[in-house]
């Protein structure tokens, strides 16, 4: 029996470069039995790296991780499980072909005599884990027909079947509604009681306050301190992460508005959204707000000629424009901030520079030879405008961390010199002060007299950076608020449709 | 035992190689050429002389032409089976034309243009048509081979003009013109995959074809591109085949899809798209060269020499993997 003053978890010391970076120095966790304990810091902080050391991803290059206060190696991913450390992943590893009860399952399956795979066995076991959860999913649906947010409660599922004693839990709550982040919040209260210990990483501060007993704290590679959140407040903890004080969240500014830059009228994808119209000004932000399904994206998706229209027509400047595919939006001025950085917003493959470069890299060049001076000259200028985190304009993209591979993103747009901005989930995944970098951006945009279009799932950002906000339920426009009459409660009756606000 | 599992890989992996490693993986088709270059010099000696070192670029000439338009399709995250037999069909179409008595460039141009025609249909299908780069090429292989036979009645096509084939077989001073050709074409495939838009699209289609075609690029366009660019370079080595024999044979290029692939591959391009280049694809082919020109001058067994040369390409991919 481990004594009581004995962790469940110890990370000491622990110390991780890669080539180029040292990604972690002299780093320490420590995690009791039945203890919630919040890892946060910006992006680049070094979380990721900490949790992948722990579930046997990398090796460590020092340090040393106790388990009940004995030294382990962990050398596997599987070798992770083994000992008890179950982790959900941020990326989900997911197979869509198989059913849902083969993906919690996977490399475990119950088995019969002979050998052969359980399946009984296997979906009684898978249904009584969702019910656990309060989840109604049919463990022998395929995978992939779920929504994301569904996807997400069964590797939550797949992670408490494997008994585990350390649950890593990286950014659960992105794709979540707020019940289902409710119902989730119920579980760890449930696991903790159990004796469980649980790493929960967020950039939604306000979770932590409500559900973690301690908080480390990581910035640029070092340990910051480990702190009991009862003797702590929100600014306290953001100004640990950041290591300074923001002065503003939401840094909007009031722009005078310029003539209609996009007019869309009765827009209509069919099983996505229908009969959308709105007017977007110069220099204006409009903000698109609504639940997941409510067909927001799609909009933005749509008027970038990104997936087909059924319906509608739209005017840029005045004048009717045809846009049947991203390249003839491009020319047109019009730029798409995708939702998803890594699936649709980047070659993780490639450098800063060709990414930035990517829809313009036909301009900088004569008879298909890219000038290279005006091309590192252009990439130059973005990376000190953006102050983005790069050791070189040549650095891959897959290994800068996610404040700054969206800076990739929207200086790949800026480039474009659009004058429509369509930006979904703009600040998806980043951390507080690369949100406020990317908010600065915007406003300066706007003064410029872009119009943009932000779509987001983050009540405070639309708040905060619209100057008007439409609300999309069940694609369909259910509510327009001046910046002035917006408020929380408005905007979520109207995301939710009368169905919900007549319970 | 379960003890060698648990510290066993972890502390190999977490040796303080890191910066040897970094070398290694940037540079370690190169050091296991130079190696393979020493041990041959050592177990032959004439091995390392410049009629040999000649020769073995003369042969490797034609498998690296067709590899280096093999990169282009590879970096997209395609695949091209159909080499071989485009190779057939532009040299009998070649062959057919001088035969008749037609000037040598019109031949060329008329093997080349039915390359580009090939992979042009490899492209449409593939892009328009939404098949798989492995299914649409390997009904282009088969094609492309009933064809040649349809052309050449299953015959030689005999009876070729000296200039076309000195082509194939010709010096000037000394280099094999074979591998003036190969160098040309690679030199114009690293200009385009460098320093050039297409190539710019090229390893954005194939290191995220959905990033790329959000950002204004012409997917399908570029995609189609490719597989002419294949064609083309596979007629160009059907040129330097078919002088190099003197003759058109309806059974040319068969399997040397495969050989251009492993020249793709050893040289470091993963299959996946997106990561790869030109100066390792012509390291690959002259290893897979290198490799057979050593076990002939050893007199090993030619039955032997196929699996060691299939273990040496295995060894080589599990290495490079290793370090990644």
């Amino acid at each position: 029996m481990p004594s009581v003053d004995v962790p469940l978890l110890e990370m000491k010391g622990i110390t991780k470069s890669f080539p180029g970076v040292r990604a972690l120095q002299d780093v320490s966790l420590e995690v009791r039995a039945g203890e919630v304990h919040s890892l946060v810091g910006e992006n680049g902080a070094g979380k990721s790296t900490l949790i992948r050391i722990l579930g046997g991803i990398y090796p460590r290059d020092a340090g040393q991780i106790l388990l009940r206060g004995l030294p382990v190696e962990v050398a596997s991913p599987t070798h992770a499980r083994q000992l008890g450390i179950s982790i959900i992943h941020q990326e989900l590893n997911q197979v869509p072909a198989l059913s849902v009860a083969e993906n919690i399952f996977l490399g475990r399956e119950p088995r019969r005599v002979g050998g052969l795979v359980d399946w009984d066995e296997m979906y009684a076991r898978a249904g009584r884990l969702l019910a656990d959860l309060g989840v109604s999913i049919d463990p022998r649906r395929r995978l992939g027909t779920l929504t994301v947010a569904e996807q997400q409660l069964v590797e939550i599922a797949k992670a408490l079947s494997a008994d585990a004693a350390i649950v890593v839990m990286d950014e659960p709550t992105a794709p979540l509604t707020v019940e289902e982040t409710e119902r989730l919040f119920g579980f760890i209260h449930d696991l903790r009681a159990r004796d469980v210990g649980i790493i929960y990483i967020t950039h939604r501060l306000e979770e932590v306050f409500k559900i973690a007993d301690r908080v480390t704290v990581l910035r640029d590679g070092l340990h910051v301190g480990t702190y009991a959140i009862a003797g702590l407040t929100m600014d306290e903890l953001i100004s640990l992460m950041v290591g300074r004080r923001l002065t503003e969240k939401f840094p909007k500014e009031d722009v005078p508005l310029g003539p209609p830059v996009l007019d869309v009228r009765g827009l209509t994808v069919q099983g996505f959204f229908r009969d959308v119209s709105f007017i977007l000004r110069h220099g204006e932000i409009l903000g698109i707000a609504g639940l997941i399904g409510s067909g927001k994206a799609e909009v933005a998706h749509a008027i970038f000629g990104a997936t087909s229209l059924d319906a509608g027509e739209i005017l840029l400047d005045g004048r009717p424009v045809s846009i049947r595919s991203p390249a003839d939006a491009i020319a047109l001025g019009i730029g798409l901030v995708t939702e998803d950085r890594k699936r649709l917003g980047l070659v993780l493959s490639m450098s800063v520079r060709a990414n930035i470069t990517l829809p313009i890299v036909r301009r900088v060049a004569v008879a298909l030879f890219i000038r290279r001076l005006e091309e590192t000259a252009l990439v130059t200028q973005a990376i000190r405008d953006l102050d983005m985190a790069v050791t070189s304009p040549e650095q891959i993209v897959r290994n800068l961390s996610g404040g700054t591979q969206q800076k990739v993103v929207v200086a790949k747009w800026l480039q474009t010199r659009a004058r429509v901005l369509l930006m979904v989930e703009p600040t998806r995944g980043i951390d507080v002060g690369a949100k406020v970098e990317i908010y600065h951006l915007m406003v300066a945009l706007a003064r410029r007299g872009v119009g943009i279009v932000m779509v987001s799932s983050e009540m405070e950002e639309i708040l905060g950076m619209s100057d008007r906000i439409l609300v999309m339920h069940e694609g369909v426009i259910t509510a327009e608020f001046p910046r002035a009459q917006a408020t929380q409660e408005g905007i979520m009756a109207s995301a939710a449709g009368r169905v919900r606000s007549a319970v | 035992m379960q003890f060698s599992r648990l510290y066993g890989l972890a502390t190999l992996r977490r040796l303080p190689l890191t910066r040897l490693r970094n070398v290694l993986r940037r540079f370690g088709i190169a050091i296991a050429f130079a190696l393979l270059l020493v041990i041959l010099s050592a177990l032959s000696g004439s091995f390392l002389t410049i009629s040999n070192l000649l020769n073995i670029a003369r042969q490797v000439s034609i498998n690296a032409v067709i590899a280096a338009g093999m990169t282009f399709v590879i970096l997209t995250g395609g695949i091209d089976l159909s080499v071989g037999s485009v190779l057939a069909l532009s040299g009998a179409v070649i062959a057919g034309l001088l035969a008749a008595g037609r000037p040598v460039l019109v031949g060329i141009g008329g093997g080349l243009a039915v390359g580009a025609l090939l992979g042009l249909v490899n492209g449409l299908v593939i892009t328009r048509g939404r098949v798989q780069p492995f299914i649409a090429t390997l009904g282009m292989l088969t094609i492309g081979r009933g064809l040649t036979l349809v052309y050449t009645d299953g015959r030689p096509i005999t009876g070729l003009p000296d200039p076309f084939v000195w082509l194939g077989a010709g010096e000037v001073f000394r280099i094999p013109v074979p591998v003036l050709i190969m160098m040309l074409v690679f030199l114009a495939s690293s200009v385009i995959l460098t320093q050039t838009v297409v190539g710019r699209y090229v390893y954005a289609i194939g290191g995220n074809e959905e990033a790329a075609r959000l950002s204004g690029v012409n997917v399908a366009a570029y995609k189609t591109l490719v597989y002419v660019i294949s064609g083309i370079v596979s007629a160009a080595s059907a040129v330097i085949l078919t002088g190099r024999l003197n003759s058109a044979q309806p059974t040319a290029g068969v399997g040397f899809e495969l050989d251009a692939i492993a020249a793709v591959v050893l040289g470091g391009t993963t299959l996946a798209g997106g990561e790869g280049s030109i100066s390792g694809t012509i390291l690959g082919a002259f290893i897979i060269g290198v490799i057979n020109n050593g076990l002939n001058l050893l007199n090993v067994n030619p039955f032997y020499q196929q699996v060691v040369k299939g273990a040496v390409i295995l060894l080589a991919v599990l290495l490079d993997r290793r370090l990644r």
